[in-house]
């Protein structure tokens, strides 16, 4: 298998659906759609054709082809596009006729991405953008990966570089001409509180929720001893019976995850064993413990037991459960008390949970980035920070050195001739 | 005269003179063709060498025990360390050479080096025995054989001046042979390309008002270029700083129109960091003055050349202009400004010991590769040199990369990149700048060169003794002391219980070795420069360190071999632009891959990949 190859895949949503949209990518592509369609449309300009299979001659479907010529595509390739009805047996019979071509086959996850990467279409972070986008299940989630394969991030990242390849051609100036005279002197000040002003901006959208949390999910964690009503608030809480309920203490003992959307913000709600010192036998100790490790993972407690008694953390948020059960146990006044099995308080809880997880997860409008990102964003940050303190020029250009780099890393490009150009393009300078 | 050699050199100038005397110091029979014997280290232009980047090219040149440096310092007649208020790896030693004075220095070392050979003539065409080189035709017919050629030639091929209106083909004796020279190049494949440079007027010092002119003299400091060169032997002159005028400005704006470079007589490329005065005036119109050292050439000449205006305007309105300039109103042009167009060969074209990878025998050094420079084009000599003298001895050449070597970022810049102007040194090109100083060069080099016997006898035992002294200072250096220790010495430290050694604390700007001399080391008999250097590398250990590891990841790239044949069209998922960028550089290994410019991290990925799976392949068959 060959990155060459010519690759399809159906690229809308799975059929059944109205229409489905099967893109074809690579040298053998123009070919493929004349085979199928008889001739090729004008490029970027779409046509109603009748498709047929090539060996048997059968109508397939009467569909629009769309025909985009590389390197002037989404994969930097030659690429053909049907819009066909969406059915399972028209899309299904279109592409084992493709499959039947040679030089075909169907693209491997993610493969388009990697092709328009390759061929310079998108950098890095539109790239990781677009997979969060096929990803995207919520409302929020597409709008946030709208933002990144729009290029929200990148456009960001290359406002950084280029001020910071303006401080640098500065500073490089100074260092490598500034006994020829004719540049400016560097003003020293200026330079430091650019570089602060940089690595301030680059805080504020480190400060944001990773981009993560919102193909990952809000982590809501009930914790509470045996019996305390978790696994039932749960069940409540996703509106399915998740979890089993019962009334023997030590009924859950593995960790029950289940993803859910509310109101656009994805939740990943967590049930745990429940957490009791004594009387617990092997299999149950080990579920203890696992529970005890989502405590730390998690966004949001969701403390059912004693008040005051659950882990000792900003996350845990206090719950009097089982409010019309016999043995329910009231917590002080301003916590919230709920009844899963009867209703009450319910949509109070569902209120807090989204009102809380709007500050974890990154908002639809805003550059957010994931965590690959940040790693190379903190690096940039940390090395445009420390300038404010130091003094020898030579460090001030080593620090913008590392901060290039680590956004190149980011993006995926590289630069020293940019900072050259950048620094002949400002400056007259030599002899 | 003995007819068959290892090699031959052809040019006598900076490049050719290096690659001569470092292959005959590693015992290689070499033979130095020149037009003539008094073309043989000539400086065809501003009689400066060092400064910011280039001083370093001189030194590690230096610590080969070439004969730049030590040719410099006896020549020189003006000495200033460039940067001196900044970091040690900024700073760039540089001196004015009296012409006559290096001339006569470099033949004195030509003369007394054993295995070498002076021969005048000149070099109508190459010996080709099929793809290989096998020697030279003079242009009288003779022939002379050697398994090995450089060329390092400089401008010779296809050279066209410029002077206001009149331009003059070529313009030097042997004309004949750089046309035949040149067409035998072309003929061989290998690709060329056309830059341009410009040189100043010269001015007659006896018309210059010095007395109105603010002086700059040479550095107090007794430092050299070469570590081998004791002191300062040849008289110190002074230097004078003029200034354009507006009128000055005027005069060049106003005759534009009579510039080749502006009429479009010439449209190769230019060097952008040795611009042309009309080229400063009309880029950067909104500054009304720039600054113009005048050097004088000599002791005993009146050339004065006036740093800052290189021109090719006619002569008339040189002389109009110059007259404008502080302390020049009665000034006499002894030979006006013009710009020379040549043709050079793409660099991408040779490996990295500047052998041209399509022919064997050929290897290619200085300004012929697109570089400007007397530092550059004689550290390329030395590198061509040592690659040439290394395969006729079928041993492996010395591997320099960007992190020990300037030399070396300058042949990978070269030799990936190519040139679209003429390429000349600066620091900001090194990414690994802090620990490539000037002033260390001798540590990091000259075991390299010890190790391929490139160091004459004197410079060796005057290298064993520094490393033994060297030794002695860093043992010492371990000592731990106490913050009490330190304080004591009346240095400023806070009393908090610190120990460590005297190594770390150096890393405090206010400590330094000479300051703590009481504390009874026993060093100060030991030589300044030393212990500049081991107090610099202190002083810098964190970011020295750092710069390590990310060094560690590019040489573990650096063992990826990509090989000389990959056929990157083949490999799926580059675009044409990369695969045209990776066919001129064919890039020896991974990370050489990486600097290509345009080069994603994704396409790195499948270069990656696609050399995995020859290699499996090749392992398999
Ligand atoms: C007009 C001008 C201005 C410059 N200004 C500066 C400057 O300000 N600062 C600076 O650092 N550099 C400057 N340079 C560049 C610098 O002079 C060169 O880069 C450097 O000298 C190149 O060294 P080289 O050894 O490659 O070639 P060269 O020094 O040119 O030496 C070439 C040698 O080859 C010989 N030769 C050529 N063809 C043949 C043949 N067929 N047979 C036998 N012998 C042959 C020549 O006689 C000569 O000795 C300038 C160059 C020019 C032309
Ligand atoms: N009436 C009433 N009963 C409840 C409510 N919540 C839980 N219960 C009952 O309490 C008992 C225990 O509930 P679970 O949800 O299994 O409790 P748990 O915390 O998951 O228990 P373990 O899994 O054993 O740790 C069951 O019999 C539930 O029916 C409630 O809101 N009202
Ligand atoms: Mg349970």
């Amino acid at each position: 298998m060959s990155a060459g190859d010519t690759i399809f895949a159906l690229s809308s949503g799975q059929p059944p659906a109205a229409i489905g949209i099967i893109r074809i990518s690579g040298p053998k592509a123009s070919a493929a759609l004349q085979a199928l369609s008889g001739s090729l449309p004008e490029a970027r300009c779409a046509r109603l054709a009748k498709l047929t299979d090539p060996i048997s001659k059968q109508l397939l479907d009467t569909a629009l082809i769309l025909w985009f010529p590389g390197p002037n595509s989404a994969s930097g390739e030659d690429l053909a596009e049907i819009h066909c009805h969406g059915g399972r047996a028209v899309v299904r019979a279109i592409e084992t006729s493709l499959e039947n071509m040679d030089g075909l086959r169907q693209a491997e996850p993610g493969e388009f991405t990697r092709r328009a990467f390759t061929h310079g279409r998108m950098d890095l972070a539109e790239a990781e953008g677009l997979s969060d986008l096929l990803f995207a299940e919520t409302e929020l989630q597409r709008r946030s990966a709208i933002q990144a394969a729009g290029g929200a991030l990148s456009r960001k990242v290359e406002d950084w570089q280029s001020a910071i390849l303006r401080l640098s051609a500065m500073v490089e100036a100074e260092l490598d001409f500034s006994d020829e005279d004719d540049v400016t002197p560097a003003q020293l000040e200026m330079v430091q509180s650019s570089a602060a002003d940089l690595a301030e901006d680059m805080n504020t959208i480190l400060d944001r929720p990773r981009a993560e949390k919102l193909r990952e999910g809000v982590r809501v964690v009930l914790g509470g001893p045996p019996n305390s009503g978790k696994s039932t608030l749960l069940n409540a809480l996703v509106e399915r019976e998740a979890a089993i309920v019962s009334a023997i203490a030590g009924t859950t003992r593995d960790v029950i995850e289940v993803p859910i959307a509310i109101k656009g913000i994805p939740f990943l709600f967590i049930d745990t064993a429940g957490i009791r010192d004594e009387g617990a036998e092997e299999i149950e100790r080990i579920g203890i413990d696992r529970a005890r490790a989502q405590f730390d993972m998690a966004d949001i407690i969701l403390w059912l037991g004693p008040e005051g008694e659950g882990p000792d953390s900003l996350k845990l948020v206090e719950i009097a459960s089982r409010q019309d059960h016999p043995e329910y146990q009231p917590k002080s006044p301003t916590v919230l008390s709920v009844s899963p099995l009867a209703g009450p308080g319910m949509d109070e809880l569902v209120a807090l949970l989204v009102e809380r997880a709007k500050e974890i997860v990154p908002r639809g409008d805003e550059i957010s980035v994931n965590k690959r990102q940040a790693d190379h964003l903190a690096e940039a940050q940390v090395s445009l920070d420390q300038i404010p303190e130091v003094q020898d020029y030579l460090i001030i250009a080593e620090q913008l050195r590392l901060a290039r780099a680590a956004l190149d890393a980011l993006t995926g490009r590289a630069s020293t001739e940019d900072m050259l150009d950048g620094l002949f393009g400002k400056f007259c300078i030599g002899k | 005269m003995n007819r068959d050699f290892d090699l031959i050199v052809v040019g006598g100038g900076h490049a050719g003179c290096e690659a001569a005397a470092v292959a005959a110091r590693m015992g290689v029979r070499t033979a130095l063709v020149s037009f003539t014997k008094d073309s043989i280290g000539a400086m065809s232009c501003n009689p400066a060498i060092g400064g910011l980047g280039k001083g370093h090219l001189v030194r590690e040149v230096d610590a080969f025990d070439g004969l730049i440096g030590r040719a410099a310092d006896a020549a020189a007649i003006h000495y200033r360390m460039l940067n001196l208020s900044k970091g040690a790896a900024v700073q760039g030693p540089r001196v004015q050479a009296d012409r006559k004075l290096y001339k006569a220095a470099i033949h004195r070392m030509l003369d007394a080096q054993d295995n070498l050979s002076i021969v005048e003539g000149e070099v109508a065409s190459l010996i080709f025995d099929g793809q290989t080189v096998s020697g030279i035709t003079l242009a009288d017919e003779s022939q002379i054989t050697a398994a090995v050629v450089i060329l390092a030639t400089g401008t010779f091929l296809n050279g066209k001046l410029f002077q206001g209106e009149e331009t003059v083909a070529g313009g030097r004796t042997g004309e004949a042979s750089a046309i035949s020279l040149g067409q035998q190049i072309r003929d061989a494949g290998l690709p060329i390309a056309r830059l341009k440079t410009g040189t100043p007027p010269r001015i007659d010092g006896r018309t210059i008002d010095w007395a109105t002119l603010p002086e700059q003299p040479s550095d107090d400091d007794d430092w050299t270029m070469s570590p081998m060169s004791s002191r300062r032997d040849v008289p110190q002159i002074f230097c004078a700083v003029s200034r354009t005028s507006a009128a000055t400005h005027d005069i060049i704006r106003d005759n534009l129109d009579r510039s080749p470079l502006f009429s479009g007589a010439i449209d190769a490329q230019g060097p952008r960091y040795c611009p042309s005065i009309e080229d400063k005036i009309h880029r950067f119109a909104d500054r009304d003055s720039h600054q113009v050292f005048l050097e004088p050439e000599g002791l005993d000449t009146n050339l004065v050349y006036p740093n800052g205006i290189s021109t090719s305007l006619p002569a008339d309105v040189q002389e109009a202009f110059v007259r404008t300039m502080d302390g020049l109103s009665k000034a006499e042009i002894i030979v006006p400004g013009y710009a020379v167009e040549y043709d050079h060969i793409d660099p991408r074209a040779l490996d990295r010991s500047l052998k041209v990878r399509d022919l064997d025998g050929l290897y290619c050094a200085g300004q012929i590769n697109g570089t400007t420079g007397y530092e550059e084009a004689a550290a390329q000599g030395l590198i061509a040199g040592i690659g040439a003298a290394c395969a006729i001895q079928r041993k492996d050449a010395p591997q320099l990369d960007r992190g020990t070597s300037y030399m070396a970022v300058m042949i990978d810049d070269l030799v990936l990149q190519g040139v679209t102007e003429p390429y000349r040194m600066l620091t900001a090109r090194a990414e690994y700048r802090l620990r490539l100083r000037a002033d260390n060069a001798t540590t990091r080099l000259s075991p390299v060169a010890a190790s391929i016997g490139c160091l004459g006898d004197e410079r060796r035992r005057w290298f064993d003794d520094r490393q033994s002294r060297r030794a002695r200072v860093l043992e010492e250096l371990e000592t731990v002391y106490s913050c009490e220790a330190i304080a004591d010495q009346g240095m400023e430290v806070r009393r908090d219980g610190t120990k460590q050694s005297l190594f770390d604390w150096l890393r405090f700007p206010n400590i330094s070795i000479a300051a703590l001399k009481d504390l009874g080391l026993s060093v100060d008999d030991l030589d300044t420069g030393l212990l500049a250097e081991v107090e610099e590398d202190a002083r810098y250990a964190p970011y020295l360190q750092r710069q390590e590891s990310e060094l560690k990841d590019l040489r573990a790239n650096e063992q990826i071999r990509l090989g000389d044949d990959l056929d990157y069209a083949a490999i799926a998922g580059l675009s044409n632009e990369m695969v045209e960028r990776l066919n001129g550089a064919r890039p020896e290994t991974l990370a050489a891959a990486s600097r290509v410019r345009g080069i994603t991290p994704a396409a790195l990925a499948a270069i990656l990949v696609h050399a995995r799976r020859r290699e499996a392949k090749n392992l398999a068959a």
